[in-house]
């Protein structure tokens, strides 16, 4: 990825290459931030920010709506439950009746264990591949790694991209206002 | 790198004076360095392990060409030294979800810097403890009889019985585990992406770490899923080593059919995780010059947890023998004086008491607990005591019984050892595979807590803390 930093980035600038957005990049979480909230209140809504670690602050300064991933657990995990006990019954009751001193067929206390584990096997898995589905991962290229310096971002700097679709985008006006908001540098960045 | 800062022994959480970058070169300078760069220990250590992989894979050739005659193990004594080793490994494997599940929801901050490597320990360790049932099967090479698929045979397996239980329970968590260790793992992996040095390592991180870009709204679903899968594992963890007791619990051997066996092996299980973590956590932050950021404190609260899981697991003791006595049935009566006093093997209860009730003892001074070299030696005997424990409820259980022509005594031979010490190359190979090439630390979720301290004010509570303990001077 260095190579490509080191491109002449100005060039896209100037409107030879895709313009995929102008990323400003910051030393610090709060001004990050603060960017944000800015950007949220001059009207742009198509962004993101980039930072080494989660940031207090900055779902709200970018309005994002909060996860409805538990509501999705909580519907795997019932349908853990279905399945898991379903199974035991299935085979218990229905598919191999096995009468062992007149017992119950339906033996309930002795399905609760793999009931439970299958419940939160079924829960973990849910979670983790619904988190990296809408998350877009796995994903080799994103345009966000075209940006000169980004290398810094799993470090210690802090980045807010303006995408070029955005509707209020625009070059000149949108550089202007990422340069108020103090950053270190603001460049663009190609698609 | 600031190898000065983390020369200093300190109680706080983290170290002072770290910053996000220097978190990162601590940490990943180790595993970004070339090869020629590895340190001798690692090779030395990785080499005794890989040498030990060897011992364990000749024990499995001989094991699977043979048979199980190569054990002890005989009627009575059906379930011997590679069921102890099972028990005892997935024990140990507890630590590491309790460490990054349970703290995490408790929100405990000092979690953070040893939850990877722990979670990395649980992993391994379940991977040596998983293989001892599938070896002590017999024919291992059909193994997969026990998972519910549709066959020729026309049958299920028998979902009554603990041991369906205990398959389900095993795997499940050690792909939950696996699944949580992986998701944490992915932004330090781009971290790794991000400075790597070399082509391969390029293609390696860039590889695992999915393209993880940082960002916002990836932090924002990230976080909730991390939420949620340690309070999926918290309950997982203690239903696991809760089913391994059922195992036990729910058959009439003497010394078994005890209620008190779930609880009690969580606590044993957790005991001897948090021993397994001072084992490894002392060593490793001598030698990856990690002190800033493994500190005393967190010795210092897995020795308060290693002595409080310590003396429920002497509870549990206590109160087993209590209820052989009172329960008046007269084998568990036997069974009780046969483990304290019996010919053949009262020195391992009494041994057993030693490591886990007299040595933990002297953590109640915190004079040892800030002794690195005491917490070691302490774990050390520990995880001899909680290998003794399982012993004792195995073996010497099933050699007496119920009836006095079934009575035999059992002695472990060459292979049973054999197996055992090889497992202990599977662990160290595949852990030193992990110091070589994946962070030891949680290198984002420190960043986090370096800038909530610094901006919180945390550190005005760590200066009141550090006078509490005669170190305000330099906290």
């Amino acid at each position: 990825m260095s190579d490509v930093a080191s491109a002449p980035h100005d060039a896209a600038a100037g409107g030879a290459a895709e313009l995929y957005g102008l990323a400003a990049e910051y030393a610090a979480p709060e001004q990050v931030v603060s960017a944000a909230e800015a950007a949220q209140r001059a009207g742009y809504r198509v962004m993101d920010a980039y930072t080494p670690y989660p940031v207090e602050g900055l779902d709200a300064a970018l309005s994002q709506p909060s996860s409805k991933l538990g509501f999705l657990v909580l519907a795997a995990g019932f349908a853990g439950i279905i399945l898991g006990y379903g199974m035991q019954w299935y085979a218990s009751v229905e598919f191999y009746p096995l009468n062992v001193g007149g017992r119950p067929l339906n033996s309930w206390p002795n399905f609760i264990v793999i009931t439970f584990e299958v419940t939160v096997l079924l829960t973990a898995l849910t979670t983790a591949v619904v988190m990296l589905l809408r998350n877009g991962l796995p994903r080799p290229y994103h345009s966000i790694f075209n940006t000169p310096g980004f290398e810094r971002v799993s470090r210690d700097r802090f980045f807010l991209c303006i995408e070029a679709r955005d509707p209020s985008f625009d070059l000149a006006g949108t550089r202007a206002f990422l340069e108020d908001t103090g950053p270190l540098a603001v460049v663009a960045v190609e698609r | 790198m600031p190898t000065s800062v983390n020369a200093v022994e300190t109680n706080r959480v983290l170290g002072p004076g770290q910053t996000p970058a220097s978190i990162d070169d601590t940490v990943n300078t180790p595993v970004l360095a070339g090869l020629d760069r590895t340190p001798l220990w690692w090779w030395i250590g990785f080499a005794i392990s890989a040498a030990l992989l060897g011992l364990y894979l000749v024990s499995v050739v001989r094991l699977v060409t043979v048979g199980t005659g190569i054990f002890g193990n005989n009627m009575p004594v059906a379930w011997a030294m590679p069921i102890i080793n099972f028990v005892w490994w997935i024990g140990i494997g507890h630590a590491g979800t309790l460490i990054s599940a349970a703290l995490l929801l408790f929100r405990q901050p000092w979690r953070t810097s040893i939850n990877r490597f722990a979670e990395a320990m649980t992993i391994f360790a379940v991977v040596c403890a998983g293989l001892y049932p599938i070896l002590h099967l017999g024919r291992p090479w059909v193994f997969y009889w026990l998972l519910p698929y549709p066959n020729t045979f026309g049958l299920f397996p028998q979902f009554r019985s603990p041991l369906a239980w205990d398959l389900f329970a095993i795997s499940a968590y050690a792909t939950v585990s696996l699944v949580f260790w992986y998701i944490g793992l992915i932004p330090d992996l781009a971290t790794l992406r991000d400075s790597a040095r070399n082509r391969f390592q390029k293609l390696l991180y860039g590889v695992l770490s999915l393209g993880w870009t940082g960002s916002a709204r990836g932090w924002t679903r990230y976080m909730r899923a991390y939420l949620i899968l340690a309070a999926l594992s918290f309950p997982l963890v203690l239903s696991v080593h809760s089913t391994i007791a059922l195992d036990f619990a729910v058959s009439v051997v003497p010394g078994w059919n005890n209620t008190i066996m779930p609880p009690y092996f969580v606590a044993g299980a957790v005991f001897a995780g948090f021993a397994m973590v001072l084992i490894l956590a002392i060593p490793l932050r001598r030698a990856f010059h990690l002190r800033s950021v493994i500190t005393m404190r967190h010795l210092d609260n897995a020795a308060k947890l290693l002595l409080g899981t310590g003396m429920i697991v002497v509870y549990g003791y206590a109160i087993e023998l209590f209820m052989a006595w009172y329960s008046g049935v007269e084998f568990e009566v036997y069974m009780a004086y046969n483990r304290v006093f019996g010919a053949d093997h009262w020195w391992a209860f009494w041994l057993l008491i030693a490591c886990n009730f007299v040595a933990i003892q002297p953590l109640w001074f915190r004079r040892v607990r800030q002794s690195p070299l005491a917490l070691f030696v302490i774990g050390v005997i520990v995880s001899i005591g909680m290998w003794l424990e399982r012993f004792v409820i195995i073996v010497v259980s099933l050699t007496k019984d119920f009836l006095l022509s079934s009575w035999f005594n059992y002695v472990p031979t060459f292979w049973d050892w054999a197996l055992f010490i090889g497992s202990f190359g599977l662990f160290g190979t595949l852990f030193f595979a992990f110091l070589r090439l994946l962070p030891l630390v949680a290198t984002s979720e420190m960043k986090e807590m370096a800038h909530h301290d610094a901006q919180h004010g945390s550190d005005h509570f760590e200066h009141i803390r550090g006078e509490y303990y005669g170190e305000g001077g330099r906290a």
